[in-house]
């Protein structure tokens, strides 16, 4: 009785939801981090705010207002349903969905933080270059800022990874499908399990640990420059 | 007449004012008693809690949450003086531990699951809907909750265990459990018949109340725990809950003894 199966069905679960919200944060957070280091919009403020939202809400805030907007009564859950598609709430899906939202501003603010330390003035040489907007970005940007996006996919990685109120709240506890590393270590500690308890719970303390260290380390480069 | 009756009344009432914070300030002072709820049992347990109070005179501060949780914390020295579990394993252990007072454990209440949904004309009155293909059946956690656990037994009495495995969606909790049905999120679900009961009925939906014979009873104990031994309060409230008084309301809840 060690690490038993279906700790590791948790384990590769975790993996894969928290792989996938890195990946889709990423991609979707971008042009928004983009936007929000070089507005000067009034509309500025009230996004950044609501970007930030995830930050102070509890979990259990966000897990309960999805579970009711992605519900068959819920606007989210009649169109899906109208659609002829299935629900959210209990499937890997509407995890990723949840995570999209829990982790935002983990994908955004690195970002945003990094595209305001690059400035205006990269952009502008490379644009009396003849550059065209897509190239500017990935071939000025993109490597200039790459500290922001690894720290970005580090964080939206980690924090997807710790995610515990709202997939407990929306999941349903599927064993290969919604239940992930923290609500296995929640049922173990409940079932007094300690033993097993300690696998996952003292493998996540390491694993955080490497994160924050590599998170450091990526960063200090940047500081001394 | 009229002026010297005004003239009295002012004074009389300050007396009986008096007298009564008087009667009330000990009183005040003298009971509290820190209850841990199995959460099955929070709607009954916040009744009684105020007919206690108004009856003896004494505070009654509840806390509300999973059997398995306030297990641990009792363990860890929480500040306890009852508790009212939602199975019998949990109190006999703390005792055997000695975490409880020897003696002092009884069945407070004998639980009753049942199939429910939140949709009218959905479950009928013998569980035949368990054969229908409905997306997800909300149970809690056999592992933690006895209600969970009486739920499986059920099925497996059914037959259904494996055909109905693939689509339970399981709640930490009772609680959880219930929240995934009325959210509408699953369909039905088995939940405590306390949760879904108002004044001796079912409040709404559609229900089938599994009988005792389906499943292992599910006997829910009290016990005094260590950090109440000395506490008057903790064992009035006790004695209490086994009054016929307050069996009625229990009963109302949809609990059997």
């Amino acid at each position: 009785m060690q690490f038993t199966a279906e700790n590791w069905q948790a384990v590769l679960l975790t993996l894969r939801l928290a792989g996938l919200t890195t990946l889709l944060l990423l991609i979707l957070c971008t042009p928004l981090a983009w936007w929000l280091a070089h507005t000067r919009s009034r509309w500025r403020a009230p996004i950044s705010a609501v970007v930030a939202l995830p930050l102070v809400l509890p979990p259990t805030v966000i897990g309960f207002y999805l579970l009711v907007l992605m519900g068959p009564q819920g606007p989210v859950g009649q169109l899906m349903q109208s659609m002829g598609l299935k629900l959210l709430p209990f499937t890997f899906n509407g995890l990723l969905i949840g995570s999209l939202v829990y982790s935002m501003p983990f994908a955004v603010q690195p970002l945003q933080r990094a595209f305001e330390a690059l400035g205006r003035r990269p952009m502008e040489v490379a644009a009396t270059l003849g550059a065209a907007p897509l190239d500017r970005f990935f071939s000025v940007a993109f490597p200039m800022a790459r500290n922001g996006f690894l720290t970005a996919a580090v964080m939206t990685f980690a924090h997807t990874v710790g995610e515990f109120g709202v997939v407990l709240m929306l999941g349903g506890n599927i064993p290969g499908q919604t239940r992930v590393i923290s609500v296995q270590i929640y049922d173990h500690v409940e079932a007094l399990e300690y033993t097993q308890a300690h696998w996952l719970a003292a493998g996540m303390l390491v694993f955080s640990f490497i994160v924050l260290l590599s998170i450091h380390l990526l960063q200090r480069p940047q500081s001394c420059s | 007449m009229k002026a010297q009756r005004s003239r009295i009344s002012p004074s009389l009432k300050l007396i009986s004012q008096a007298a009564l914070a008087l009667a009330l300030l000990p009183a005040a002072h003298a009971g509290e008693v820190a209850v841990a709820v199995a959460a099955n049992f929070t709607a009954p347990m916040n009744k009684l809690a105020a007919m206690f109070e108004k009856a003896i005179g004494d505070k009654v501060v509840i806390s509300s949450g999973a059997t398995g949780k306030f297990y641990a914390q009792i363990v860890n020295g929480a500040p306890f003086d009852v508790l009212l579990a939602a199975d019998d394993t949990t109190p006999e252990k703390l005792e055997k531990e000695g975490k409880a007072v020897k003696d002092t454990r009884y069945t407070y209440a004998i639980g009753k699951l049942v199939l429910w949904s939140p949709q009218g004309n959905y479950v009928d009155g013998e569980g035949k809907v368990l054969t229908s293909d409905f997306t997800h059946i909300s149970i809690a956690n056999p592992k933690l909750a006895p209600y969970g656990a009486a739920a499986m037994e059920t099925l497996e009495k059914l037959k259904l265990t494996d055909s109905i495995k693939p689509r339970i969606v399981t709640g930490e909790n009772i609680g959880q459990t219930y929240q995934f049905v009325a959210t509408g999120n699953a369909p039905l679900g088995f939940v405590a018949l306390s949760q879904v009961m108002q004044d001796g009925k079912v409040s709404k939906g559609s229900y089938w109340i599994v009988p005792e014979t389906m499943h292992e009873a599910i006997r829910q104990d009290a016990i005094l725990l260590n950090k109440g031994a000395d506490n008057d309060s903790a064992k009035a409230l006790l004695k209490y809950l086994k009054s016929d008084e307050a069996r009625a309301v229990i009963k109302t809840f949809g609990y059997g003894f």
